[in-house]
């Protein structure tokens, strides 16, 4: 389930300028980096399993607090990683706390210090062009980031053909969710007990 | 501590102090610790994402913001990149306590649900050989992947408003989508040439809309 490997300190430094830099491209929501995080993560550096990744996501999203928190997970899972798994013991806690550390850090620190200055101004001037105007113009590239991730993330496992069962369950969850006022939570209930009795 | 006092005309005119010295004869937070304890609360109800908790909590429970105030503090929240929720606390810790309350209302959102989850990460890793839990995490990804699909999609209806027009909307929604999804070009790339090619045509278009009451352009 884990993958061996061995992180030096320029690959720690790596993963946090890394999230640092996804925090400012972060426009509609820490989720919308989900799938540079997974180009980063799974696809070039092989810190993370894909399996990993989607079930990161899964957890922080059954999970009570804001979505953001997948960061964490995340960071969390290439320090359990790094150390050679959770049997490591107190090194893998301690791998696992620098990689949460490291990615929460990252993903929060810009976004925040902008957002604490620029919000004050932004609130006062948002009646000018140029603040309507990107409001207006990011709206409809932001909606396609969000509708792009959980393209990626239902993809986790393989393609629409070799996995169908997964991509109609990510169909039935979306549209369940986008026409009805169904609790969340019934549905990762609902998607958990296919899973593990097989069916999907 | 009111330079952000509520400025939209609509609102119906509060009580005005001669004197400007406490405006606001509304609920307010009582203390810091009234703050972290109440965006505590409303992170640990927030299963599948916190915003519609905080707009019941803080709007209709607490009452510290009006429904059009809790509005305009939402959309510049939005604007702004980072996690929404998180830059919406700030903002709204920062309004009453200044910099410790923004600190205040991030570590209250953050601290028990990131135990939380770091609790079920563990716990998870350690049941993650066995079939039935790998086969429920998948079905429970492909359910997370639908959810923030959804999202997007429940926000789809919002762009038949926008200043570009619907077709454009729905156009550079499509181009981002393939760039991202099929493409997967990096996120830095798309958002700097698809998002400033969308940011100047909507600030072209909003000069051939009429502008609303009492803007000056």
């Amino acid at each position: 389930m884990t993958l061996p490997l061995a992180l030096s300190a320029t690959e720690w430094l790596g993963l946090f300028v890394h999230f640092l830099s996804l925090s400012l491209l972060a426009v509609g929501g820490a989720i919308a980096t989900a799938p540079d995080m997974h180009r980063y993560l799974v696809d070039e550096r092989h810190w993370l399993s894909d399996a990993q990744f989607s079930s990161s996501i899964a957890l922080a999203q059954a999970a009570p607090g804001p979505n953001v928190l997948f960061v964490a997970v995340l960071g969390w899972n290439v320090g359990v990683n790094a150390a050679g798994g959770m049997a490591a013991g107190l090194h893998a806690w301690g791998l696992g706390a620098l990689g949460m550390a490291l990615a929460m850090l990252g993903i929060m620190l810009p976004s925040t210090t902008l957002t604490f200055a620029a919000a004050r101004w932004g609130h006062r001037n948002r009646e000018l062009r140029v603040v309507r105007a990107f409001k207006q113009g990011l709206a409809p590239i932001v909606v396609a980031m969000l509708i792009a991730t959980g393209w990626i993330l239902a993809g986790g496992h393989g393609g629409p053909w070799a996995q169908w069962p997964l991509w109609l369950l990510a169909i039935a969850s979306a549209v369940l969710v986008w026409r009805t006022q169904i609790h969340l939570l019934w549905v990762l209930a609902g998607g958990a007990v296919l899973g593990a009795l097989g069916w999907v | 501590m009111t330079p952000l006092a509520p400025t939209s005309p609509q609102q119906a005119p509060e009580p005005q102090h001669p004197q400007g010295t406490e405006p606001r004869q509304r609920p307010q937070p009582q203390s810091l610790s009234d703050l972290f304890w109440s965006f505590s609360w409303l992170a640990l109800q927030g299963f599948g994402g916190v915003l519609a908790v905080v707009q019941r909590e803080l709007v209709e429970k607490k009452k510290w913001l009006t429904p059009s105030e809790f509005l305009e503090d939402w959309a510049v929240a939005q604007i702004l990149p980072g996690p929404n929720v998180m830059n919406l606390s700030l903002m709204i810790g920062d309004r009453y306590f200044g910099m410790r309350g923004a600190l205040v209302a991030l570590t209250g959102m953050l601290l028990f649900p990131l135990l939380i989850v770091l609790g079920s990460a563990v716990l998870f890793a350690a049941v993650s050989d066995v079939p039935q839990v790998q086969g429920a995490l998948r079905g429970m990804g492909a359910v997370a992947a639908g959810l923030i699909t959804a999202t997007g999609m429940k926000l789809v209806a919002g762009l038949r408003a926008n200043a570009m027009g619907a077709p454009v909307c729905y156009a550079l929604a499509a181009m981002t989508f393939v760039a991202i999804a099929i493409l997967r070009l990096p996120l830095a790339w798309v958002l700097f040439t698809l998002g400033g090619l969308a940011w100047w045509w909507a600030y072209r278009q909003l000069r051939a809309l009429p502008t609303p009451a009492g803007e000056t352009p």
